[in-house]
């Protein structure tokens, strides 16, 4: 009995100091594209500054905005890591939650590359290739017919002569968005498909008939050729390792600490290094965010201390670490600095 | 005599001795039973041991460390800039400046060596120092100024590529693709290892120091993990204990047969097999949004896996509770005893040994759980320590299993070693946790 005592009061002590404590670290969520970027700075800042390192978790972007999103206050986080741009219907989860200002913060740009196994074929893409392999439809002989190449070498005499298999990241990935707009939409222009999905969509403008359109591109192939990959790059790596001949769809920073297992595909005819991406020659790649809530600043320790280092040039300048890791600095960082400084709010989107 | 003693004559049975067609099938059949049961006690041992041999043959490396021993004069000039101790002013010089000073002590070194460096540049002899090192130095000096102007042995770690190249991940023919390491680097860390500067070492650090970003996992440790899951265990055997055994007691001695108290079984047996995760989204919604219990502290993770276990706790309660036998109950009844009484003095001292073992069974499963952590924001990167009980259960902390399940998804391949170590790791606490339980039956357990 008098256990059962100390457990409640241990409780209500507990809840008691919760109420009078202020949280005093940082809590970050989101992307785990950008959890590896944002422990690279939250190590060296809990090691430069007198404040605890934050805390950050994993999860994706989605479910990251969405937590942010949850309200105001100590038990809601902080920052959301986000690898695609927050959508409106986020921003109105957040209004409806109380929380109005949220600052956007563009960290840098994130390449997505295609490897295959090292000792493998030489693989030099176009994303006219890719759809080719990919989609369920293409174009032949100006109509649309389903994809019947089982080999890179039907796709393009100049590609290997090796079974097509690919492993692309499942849809809940941010990474997937850019595969279908930057490799897929593109390789669909490319090959006149889209022109032939545009003159048979439906829509009652321009507008919708070209999102048919676009989605009727982004329709990949059913028959195993294309696997969707839920996990994680290191998922991705195993299934590659045990199928020596497929194609894998990794981040640039992935593939630069796997340079010994992974050989590199160009695209266009650009290898994709940070150098590439930084001069626009290396076409896939997207912007890295972060959405920090304004009303925490001042409220919680370290946080403006924290995003400001974050974007500093010692960090995600083009000689920092982040850009080390395989980051590709932003070249307009001293606008987001300034922002950053000035706690300018994001406006509404375009 | 009538004829019935006639022994009638058994025409298919020839001898005693020899088997025939109907007994050799009954014995075959026999042994092909055995047979099955062997078969599959094998098919789970060799699991056991593929699985246990993966483990160990990824994991035991990172038991061991690659580290660098020089000496390092902690110059004031360079640390403490004011030259008046302030740790105020100290704390401007950053990891920058330690790094610039920890470079120059490693070239001053090499130079005294006669070692030569060969093609490499400045920056590519200084990669083969851990990152972790500046840091690791600045922290020390802070804590302690007086040790500034003095020379100290300083065992640093060396960078991830190197500690790999000691264990064997990176050779010659990897390095020359690898865009992090170079085989002339190599080549100088074999230069090292001759002058006695680069060794591998029992690595404490693995288990005391903190997680550490994808640039160096040579200092991945799982120190916070290990209090965490600590924290995690005091506060799930403080809470589940009394309540299980409460609930159990009421249940087995007090509560009348009825309608309601099977509806109460028949809950508490369903709760048990309730998936994991569900508890983890009913600990976000309750603790964390309604109660407002800190994101990502032991508290609620504690709380969350009490709720997990009470079911299995109160369920091994119960069946050692009812093992007591009724007429322990009956004499102390009968001697005049009230039924507290029985309860305290008699049933729960010989029922002890089965909840004991029960409860630590109900701990070790909670300790390799991950899945209601992940919605509570325990499954995260931590690189503080929490501080001491009371406060401590509500700061951040990770576990055991969600640091496995963090280092199996990072890029560097450093980390797969880690992530086979922690398992290790997690297996030791298991192993102990389970013979602590068998240990306990065996001493206290009762016949009747």
């Amino acid at each position: 009995m008098r256990l059962v005592n100390l457990t409640v009061s241990a409780i209500a002590i507990a809840a008691a100091a919760t109420a009078a404590d202020a949280r005093d670290q940082v809590q970050v969520t989101g992307s785990s594209t950008v959890l590896p970027y944002a422990t690279i700075v939250a190590e060296a800042f809990g090691e430069n500054f007198d404040f605890p390192t934050p805390v950050i978790e994993g999860g994706g972007s989605g479910a990251g905005r969405k937590k942010l999103c949850e309200g105001v206050g100590e038990t809601t986080v902080d920052i959301a890591n986000s690898s695609s741009r927050i959508a409106q219907s986020d921003i109105d989860l957040c209004a409806a939650n109380g929380v109005n200002e949220i600052m956007e913060v563009r960290i840098g740009y994130d390449g997505i590359v295609f490897a295959s196994d090292v000792n493998g074929a030489e693989f030099a893409l176009t994303p006219a290739d890719v759809y080719g392999a990919l989609a369920a439809k293409v174009a032949k002989d100006g109509a649309v017919a389903d994809n019947a190449a089982t080999k890179w070498s039907e796709v393009n005499p100049a590609l290997p002569d090796q079974e097509i298999l690919v492993f692309i990241p499942g849809t809940k990935h941010g990474t997937r968005e850019v595969f279908d707009t930057k490799v897929i939409i593109e390789g669909c222009k490319a090959t006149g498909a889209h022109d032939l999905f545009l003159a048979t969509a439906e829509g009652a403008d321009d507008k919708e008939k070209k999102a048919n359109a676009d989605k009727a591109c982004n329709e990949l192939r059913t028959d195993g050729r294309s696997v969707d990959i839920d996990g994680d790059y290191t998922e991705t790596l195993a299934r590659l390792d045990a199928d020596k001949t497929a194609v894998g769809v990794f981040g640039l920073s992935f593939y630069q600490n796997n340079t010994d297992k992974l050989r590199v595909a160009t695209m266009n005819g650009v290898v994709p290094s940070v150098e590439t991406i930084a001069a626009g020659d290396y076409p896939v790649s997207r912007p890295l965010y972060f959405y920090v809530k304004k009303a925490h600043i001042g409220v919680i320790p370290g946080l403006k201390e924290y995003i400001e280092f974050f974007v500093s040039d010692e960090m995600a300048g083009p000689d920092g670490p982040l850009a080390e890791y395989g980051l590709v600095s932003d070249p307009e960082l001293a606008a987001t600095q300034a922002a950053v400084a000035a706690e300018t709010p994001m406006g509404p989107l375009e | 005599m009538t004829d019935a003693a006639v022994p009638t004559a058994r025409p298919h049975r020839a001898s005693l001795l020899a088997d025939d067609a109907r007994m050799k099938r009954r014995k075959a059949a026999e042994t092909r039973f055995r047979l099955y049961g062997l078969s599959a006690i094998a098919v789970s041992l060799a699991t056991l041991a593929i699985m246990l041999w993966t483990i160990f043959s990824d994991g035991v490396s990172a038991f061991y460390q690659a580290k660098l021993t020089f000496p390092v004069t902690l110059s004031s000039d360079l640390l403490d800039p004011m030259g008046n101790g302030n740790r105020d002013e100290m704390v401007k010089v950053t990891t920058v400046g330690y790094n610039k000073l920890l470079t120059r002590a490693f070239e001053a070194e090499l130079a005294a060596k006669g070692i030569d460096t060969g093609e490499l540049s400045n920056k590519d002899v200084n990669a083969l120092i851990s990152k972790d090192a500046a840091g690791d130095l600045r922290a020390m000096v802070l804590a302690n100024p007086a040790v500034l102007d003095t020379t100290i042995t300083a065992k640093m770690l060396a960078a991830g590529r190197i500690d790999g190249y000691l264990k064997g991940r990176v050779t010659m023919q990897t390095a020359e693709r690898d865009g992090q390491i170079s085989p002339e680097q190599l080549q100088f860390a074999d230069r090292l290892i001759d002058a006695g500067i680069l060794s591998s070492q029992w690595n404490w650090d693995f288990f005391t120091n903190p997680d550490a970003s994808d640039q160096r996992p040579e200092a991945a440790g799982l120190g916070v993990a290990i209090l965490g899951s600590l924290y995690l265990m005091i506060l799930v055997a403080v809470m589940c204990v009394p309540v299980g055994v409460a609930a159990s007691i009421y249940l087995e001695e007090f509560a009348p047969k009825n309608r309601w108290t099977d509806l109460i079984e028949v809950n508490i047996s369903n709760l048990a097999a309730v998936p994991s995760i569900v508890y983890g989204i009913l600990g976000l919604a309750i603790f964390i949004n309604f109660m407002g219990f800190p994101q990502s502290s032991t508290l609620v993770g504690a709380l969350v896996i009490s709720l997990m276990v009470l079911p299995t706790i109160i369920i091994a309660t119960r069946a050692s509770i009812r093992a007591v036998p009724p007429s322990i109950r009956d004499a102390a009844l009968g001697v005049g005893a009230s039924k507290m009484q029985m309860v305290v003095h008699h049933v729960l001292p010989l029922a002890a040994p089965g909840i004991l073992t029960g409860t630590i069974l109900g701990l070790a499963t909670a300790l390799g759980e991950t899945a209601p952590l992940l919605l509570i924001g325990m499954v995260a990167f931590v690189d503080n320590y929490p501080s001491a009980p009371v406060e401590g259960f509500l700061d951040p902390a990770t576990a055991l299993p969600v640091q496995v399940y963090g280092w199996a998804q990072r890029a560097d391949p450093a980390f797969i070693e880690r992530s086979s170590g922690a398992i290790i790791v997690l297996l030791a606490f298991l192993v102990v946790m389970n013979v602590a339980a068998i240990i306990l039956r065996r001493k206290f357990e009762r016949r009747w």
